[in-house]
């Protein structure tokens, strides 16, 4: 599950992880006395107005701005809250802004350099354990520090058993050159923030920059936080985190039916049993001329109740101008499914695009019998070729 | 011969009680497979579907000479059951729990690296050796006996394969189930080599998804080891950058997770990969045909 920043923010500062400070705002007004309220606690002379949206890359699309006085202050968070933000993970549609961070100035001058490095924790797949993914390179797009000076990209990996160790930390600091005052305030900085991946089950963190001040003090600028979704039932106060308006409302909405959903751009929808079957069937949909509209995996049960609210889902997609159902029925019957098919066509009356629905495993001759009978406009096959093969058809 | 799981293995079913636990199990005995009994804390003593419970794992090993386990424990509590059947010395854990938090998993993978055991999932649809025993929950009339080993990441993929080979006049030995989550315990390279080391497997389909680097692993160990031929499919080629395809380890996160990327270093090593899923069946016929007429 994503997070927004201010949300990541509290949980790092609940840790002990040094951050750069601020107060949500949901209005220029609110935004004003932020200002105001932040500026009691932590002296900072200017504010950083940051667009709170579920994506990377604001700073380029206009969403992250910097205001020296309070008027700037009430300007610029007008400008940015109800914005449509675009960035390069937003997509071309991109994304309305609701709400701002106002954040403190961490970039004030003072007797020592100031410096901007990387650093992320994450699960390390190929060995199963987690890593602290760290640069001095920070501040940029990690992916083009990986491209050009990879030299500059370091892994620390903890081991799962007695979970990092001390001389971890301080080959953390070291390797990011850092010495004195600014180097303890390091290890206490890898230190909580290793504590706090742990402590909310998280599945990545990012903090791009580590900002190191020109007092020494090192603290999060940015954090882009995700959540393990298969640990939340132990978190519900992060569980409640969840902003919808983020999400695609018809995946909200496909959610609360547990149905798997995941609205794609093209032009055949489809409703597979199994993840893995899923994505295959994607697959048969571009290799017959078509674009999938959609991820969905029904799931174990596929019955008529369920198939409706499928078809339902799918077809509030405009693009959609055929569907594709796959089922390989095991445990599930191959006739109950048809039946649920049939039923489900029935019930929402016209449905205007041609469906395909591709049945095998158990009973698939009698599903595919139950279906040709039922009179309606509705493709029956047996072999996944077949499917492929009545696909490229349709769409002729 | 076979891999993993016979007509002779022993088996307990941890969470025997539950819904899934007792249908999946009824299944299991109606395929033929020997189920010694099951476990479920606090119903110790009782029985279930004419068999004993226990306990504990340790109880149900030591009364009934089990040595696999399949588990259908929910996944807060997954995690130990999978320690406890380690702990008790089975030999194969199978994990069948869909949704177990990655840092449990984490764990159960450090605590098995000292244990002589093998882990099967989890997020998986387990173990089948055709018409001996069938240790999953796969519909168990899909896999008539025969040559062919499969390797899988996913479940229903996994039936739509094994009846391709049998529609293309061949069957199966073994197929494993291995699973969709980011950590599991055997891995596609460790599965295609236990199928490489049997006797009775004559040719290996390996199905991989989207995320990770285990089917480049295997491309590269089969490049090196290989003497059967490997048909190869990789699901998600049409699937977009960063969104989760189901399966908590289905992501592209960087440029070596994509289906093609994987689909390439594959096909480098020697791999016969197939483009569409609908294929698959006849592409093993073909490559194995030159094999099975000499």
């Amino acid at each position: 599950m994503n997070i927004h920043e201010y949300q990541a923010k509290d949980i790092l500062k609940s840790y002990g992880v040094a951050i750069q400070e601020g107060i949500l705002a949901n209005s220029p007004e609110e935004a004003v006395q932020a200002a105001k309220d932040l500026q009691a606690q932590t002296g900072t002379e200017w504010w950083v107005i940051k667009a709170q949206v579920h994506a990377g890359g604001r700073g380029k699309g206009g969403g992250i701005k910097l205001a020296k006085t309070l008027d700037e202050v009430r300007e610029k968070a007008g400008n940015i809250i109800g914005m449509n933000l675009v960035t390069k993970q937003t997509g071309e549609q991109g994304k309305h802004v609701h709400m701002v961070l106002v954040s403190q100035d961490v970039y004030y001058p003072g007797p020592s350099a100031t410096a901007e490095f990387y650093m992320s924790v994450l699960l390390d797949r190929s060995s199963g354990r987690n890593i602290i993914v760290y640069s001095p390179e920070g501040g940029m797009d990690i992916e083009e520090v990986a491209e050009k000076s990879p030299e500059k990209i370091f892994k620390e990996e903890i081991h799962p058993g007695v979970g990092l160790q001390g001389f971890q930390a301080r080959k953390i600091a070291f390797n990011l050159g850092l010495s004195g005052a600014a180097f303890k305030e390091m290890v206490k900085f890898v230190q909580a923030l290793y504590a706090a991946y742990l402590g909310a089950d998280a599945s990545m963190f990012e903090i791009n920059p580590v900002f190191k001040t020109s007092d020494d003090k090192i603290v999060a600028v940015d954090a882009k936080v995700n959540l393990d979704d298969n640990a939340l039932f132990r978190h519900p106060k992060l569980a409640a985190l969840r902003d919808e308006r983020e999400e695609d409302p018809t995946e909200v909405e496909a959610g609360q039916y547990n149905l798997n959903y995941v609205k794609l751009d093209g032009n055949v929808g489809c409703m597979v049993n199994g993840a893995g079957l899923a994505m295959a069937t994607m697959d048969i949909i571009k290799l017959s001329g078509g674009e999938p509209a959609n991820f969905l995996d029904v799931g174990g049960t596929a019955d008529a109740a369920r198939v409706e609210q499928a078809f339902r889902i799918i077809l509030k997609d405009s693009n959609v101008k055929a569907i594709l159902v796959n089922i390989f029925g095991g445990i599930v019957r191959c006739d109950r499914v048809a039946q649920g098919v049939v039923d489900a066509y029935k019930n929402m009356g016209n449905i205007h695009v041609p469906i395909i629905v591709r049945l095998q495993g158990t009973n698939a001759k009698e599903a595919k019998t139950l279906i040709d009978e039922s009179g309606l406009k509705v493709y029956s096959v047996i072999q996944l070729e077949e499917a492929a093969q009545k696909v490229a058809e349709v769409l002729a | 011969m076979s891999v993993l799981v016979t007509k002779d293995s022993k088996i307990i079913v941890q969470g025997f009680t539950g819904n899934e636990g007792t249908f999946h199990a009824s299944q299991m005995i109606d395929y033929g497979t020997q189920v010694a009994g099951g476990v479920t804390p606090g119903k110790g003593g009782t029985s279930h579907l004419d068999r004993p419970v226990f306990n504990t794992v340790a109880d149900a090993v030591a009364k009934t000479g089990a040595d696999v386990s399949i588990i259908f424990v929910p996944p807060a509590f997954a995690a130990d059951a999978i320690m406890e059947a380690a702990d008790a010395g089975v030999k194969v854990i199978v994990c069948i729990t869909e949704g177990i938090p990655t840092s449990d998993m984490i764990q159960v993978k450090a605590y098995l690296s000292e244990k002589s055991c093998r882990l099967i999932g989890p997020n998986c649809p387990g173990v089948i050796t055709a018409e001996e025993a069938k240790v999953g929950i796969m519909p168990g009339f899909v896999f008539k006996k025969g040559n062919i080993g499969i390797v899988s990441k996913s479940g229903t993929l996994t039936y739509e394969a094994a009846d391709q080979v049998v529609k293309a006049g061949m069957g199966i030995t073994t197929a494993i189930g291995i699973g969709g989550d980011p950590i599991i315990g055997t891995t596609t390279r460790e599965a295609v080599e236990l199928l490489m080391n049997d006797p009775d497997t004559h040719g290996i389909i390996m199905i991989g998804e989207i995320g990770g680097g285990m089917e480049a692993e295997a491309a590269h160990w089969i490049k090196e080891h290989g003497t059967k031929p490997v048909v190869g499919f990789i699901a998600g080629q049409t699937a977009p950058a960063g969104r989760r395809m189901g399966h908590a380890g289905a992501i592209v996160g960087g440029a070596e997770d994509t289906a093609a990327a994987k689909m390439a270093i594959m096909e480098a090593c020697g791999i016969h990969v197939v483009h569409s899923p609908a294929r698959i069946g006849a592409k093993m016929a073909e490559v194995l045909q030159p094999v099975t007429n000499q």
